[in-house]
């Protein structure tokens, strides 16, 4: 079945939390949990997910859920699948962790999980920063970007680093199911949870995520600019399946890069010359998806 | 049936004994034996669990939570740079009041890299909210393998216990050691069935949830209350276990010689087996000393050791750890005990045995010796030490 708006449950189960407004992070969780459905055990480590949804007395998910240490996510949730193995239980185990809780400290256990082939749905919710501590440099935020901890001044023009390439190192592992998907399409998305929900072994989902706060743009852009990212050729909709890569969308010509950038205030210090490597990245990295992945 | 086997061959059988769901395992030495024996037995069948292997010790006992969270029976083990590798992840089962059972060879910490048993590791762990009991044989850890699931899995107690054993000396160490049946052990051991903080599919619950400052404080407090109280639970499945299997450890303290004895020596560990056999040698000679064996450094047995000593002129604390700048670590938690008490007997601090140093018949006979004698003495000593500092 193909998930949309017409046919997707109208029952919530992250309800009541207190996310920012505009926060595409939040849409993607619960949209994957209505695909998940109501049956399923959440593992979510530190980050803003966590932070909004488990404020005592006040719990906005109605399915198991539980906070995992941060450099735990791909551990816990293994852990809860073995046990629910062990006792007999079937049901479904997803972890939903940010960029940094899944590129930079939940890596090494995101690497473990996949290697033990455990069967689990990993969801990385990419806003490209630590957001929830207040918008610091992840080992995912981008060329360019501006952050309380990779400020653009005389000398640097915000992070320099480019993006660790999450979903490649994730598939390098051969693992049963990856994808990359975007909250601007969201039919794509819970595709690919439903994918990964159908998967015998681990799955891997990495969704870029706009972030209002933490990128600096208005609230009722979030679904614009996520659309933008991938027309833009800046993020990209593909899959890794049955040990092949598949590129899912390839468009003909590629948006403004400089329309998607200009509406963000991480982005709005950017010389031509920043514009012009973020683009060179982009066409490289393109230029060998479609040698390959086509 | 009996066996010739080391510390973690009775570890891995007290284990295999209490059924768990799932192992969670990362070798570091001297625990390695016991997670490799666990792999045998579930390949071999004779133990139904799921065994993972996990990358790293955080992820161990990560794991070993995940586990717990859907009601399942979780075991893992680890030692030293380990322990202190997973650090974070131990209040934090603590406090989400997970029964996880972890084994913990004492061994020292980096740096210098040591490899040997000293308890650095574990004393480092203290304020965690674990349950610490510390065994002195083979036999006692393959016992308290099963005392601890049930210890640790009681409605009223709720909290993650670590089975100490001290790294080569008990670990590595061969002895003779009885191993009870599988229906022996299920008769005392049932099944887990946890009924607070647990997810499951009929009943949904948000777990390791956040509390500000309106309510962190009262988790904090119910948690501290449950472990002061565990100390009732902990003498009763002890004294199941005696009525069960006809081994009896005295609950948080045991006590060697004692009654009429003028100065104690209080050990954990395996030192206590030197220990008892220095006070047979003394007591040849007259001299009143016993020992005062401290199974459980939390819950701290206080009221027992206030109990054993009140009639004692000196008491002497071994500790096998430093706490810098300070003085060892049990010493400070078994002064703290005596304040309490209108006479309280002078006690010396005696620490030893770091990075796998021996401590001597010779050096616990000094100790007595030195506890013995009307001289006013150092309040700390260094036994063993090759040269001056």
């Amino acid at each position: 079945m193909k998930h949309n708006a017409k046919n997707i449950t109208n029952e919530e189960f992250f309800y009541g939390h207190k996310a920012c407004g505009g926060c595409g992070e939040s849409l993607a969780v619960r949209l994957a949990m209505k695909v998940l459905g109501e049956r399923t055990f959440a593992a979510l480590p530190a980050g803003c997910m966590s932070a909004v949804s488990f404020i005592y007395p006040n719990m906005a998910f109605t399915n198991n859920a539980i906070i995992t240490p941060f450099a735990s996510t791909g551990a816990v949730a293994s852990g809860i699948a073995a046990g629910l193995k062990a006792l007999g239980i079937d049901a479904p185990t997803v972890g939903f962790a940010g960029d940094g809780g899944t590129a930079d400290i939940g890596l090494q256990a995101l690497s473990g999980a996949i290697d033990r082939n455990d069967d689990i749905i990993y969801i990385c919710n990419d806003n490209e920063a630590y957001m929830n501590t207040g918008i610091q440099k992840s080992g995912l935020t981008p060329y360019g970007t501006k952050t309380t901890t990779s400020p653009a001044g005389k000398n640097l023009p915000g992070s320099i680093t480019m993006k660790k390439n999450m979903f490649e190192i994730v598939a390098a592992h051969d693992i049963a199911y990856a994808a990359t998907a975007s909250v601007g399409y969201l039919e794509d998305f819970m595709a690919k949870v439903q994918k990964a929900k159908d998967t015998k072994g681990t799955s891997y989902i990495h969704v870029f995520a706009p972030c209002p706060t933490g990128w600096g743009h208005e609230s009722n852009v979030t679904i614009d600019l996520a659309k933008q990212a991938v027309d833009s050729g800046l993020w990209y909709l593909a899959e890794y399946e049955n040990g092949e890569f598949k590129l899912n969308r390839n468009p003909k010509e590629f948006a403004s890069v400089e329309d998607y950038l200009k509406v963000q205030s991480r982005f709005k210090h950017l010389k031509e010359h920043d514009i012009e490597i973020i683009k060179a990245h982009r066409d490289k990295k393109w230029e060998k998806m479609r040698k390959y992945w086509l | 049936m009996k066996k010739f086997i080391c510390g973690n061959d009775a570890v891995a059988e007290g284990v295999r004994l209490s059924k768990p769901h799932v192992i969670s395992a990362y070798p570091i030495t001297p625990q390695t034996i016991a997670v490799e024996r666990l792999s045998e037995m579930v390949e071999d069948g004779s133990l139904k669990a799921e065994y993972m292997h996990v990358e790293s010790e955080h992820s161990a006992l990560a794991a070993a939570m995940g586990v717990s969270s859907v009601g399942a029976r979780a075991f893992t083990a680890t030692s030293s740079q380990g322990l202190l590798y997973m650090a974070e992840c131990l209040p934090y089962a603590s406090g989400a009041r997970m029964p996880i059972v972890m084994m913990n060879a004492n061994r020292a910490l980096a740096t210098p890299w040591n490899i040997y048993g000293d308890q650095m590791d574990s004393m480092f762990l203290l304020n965690s909210g674990w349950i610490q009991v510390y065994v002195e044989d083979a036999q006692e850890a393959l016992d308290m393998m099963i005392q601890a699931y049930k210890i640790a899995e009681h409605d009223e107690v709720l909290a993650p216990v670590m089975v100490n054993l001290d790294g080569f000396v008990l670990t590595h160490t061969y002895e003779l050691v009885d191993i009870p049946t599988h229906e022996s052990v299920d008769a005392f051991l049932p099944p887990i069935n946890m009924t607070k903080q647990v997810m499951r599919v009929e009943d949904p619950k948000s777990l390791c949830i956040s509390a500000g400052n309106d309510f962190n404080f009262e988790f904090k407090i119910k948690q501290e209350k449950d472990l002061q109280a565990s100390r009732k639970i902990i003498n009763e499945v002890d004294k199941e276990f005696g009525e069960a299997f006809g081994r009896f450890y005295n609950g948080l303290i045991d006590t060697y010689m004692c009654d009429d004895a003028e100065v104690i020596l209080v050990t954990t560990g395996s030192v206590t087996g030197t220990a008892r056999i220095v006070v047979d040698k003394l007591r040849a000679e007259n001299k009143k000393v016993g020992v005062l064996k401290l199974r459980y450094l939390r819950p701290f047995p206080s009221d027992e050791i206030r109990d054993v000593v009140k009639s004692c002129s000196r008491i002497g604390v071994v500790d096998k750890n430093i706490s810098f700048g300070y003085e060892g670590t049990i010493y400070t938690n078994v002064n703290s005990s005596l304040l309490s008490m209108e006479k309280a007997p002078e006690s010396i601090n005696f620490i030893g045995g770091l990075g796998g140093r021996d401590i001597t018949k010779n050096d616990l006979e000094d100790a007595f010796n030195k506890l013995l004698s009307q001289e006013s003495i150092e309040k700390v000593h260094y036994m063993n030490v090759r040269c001056e500092l």
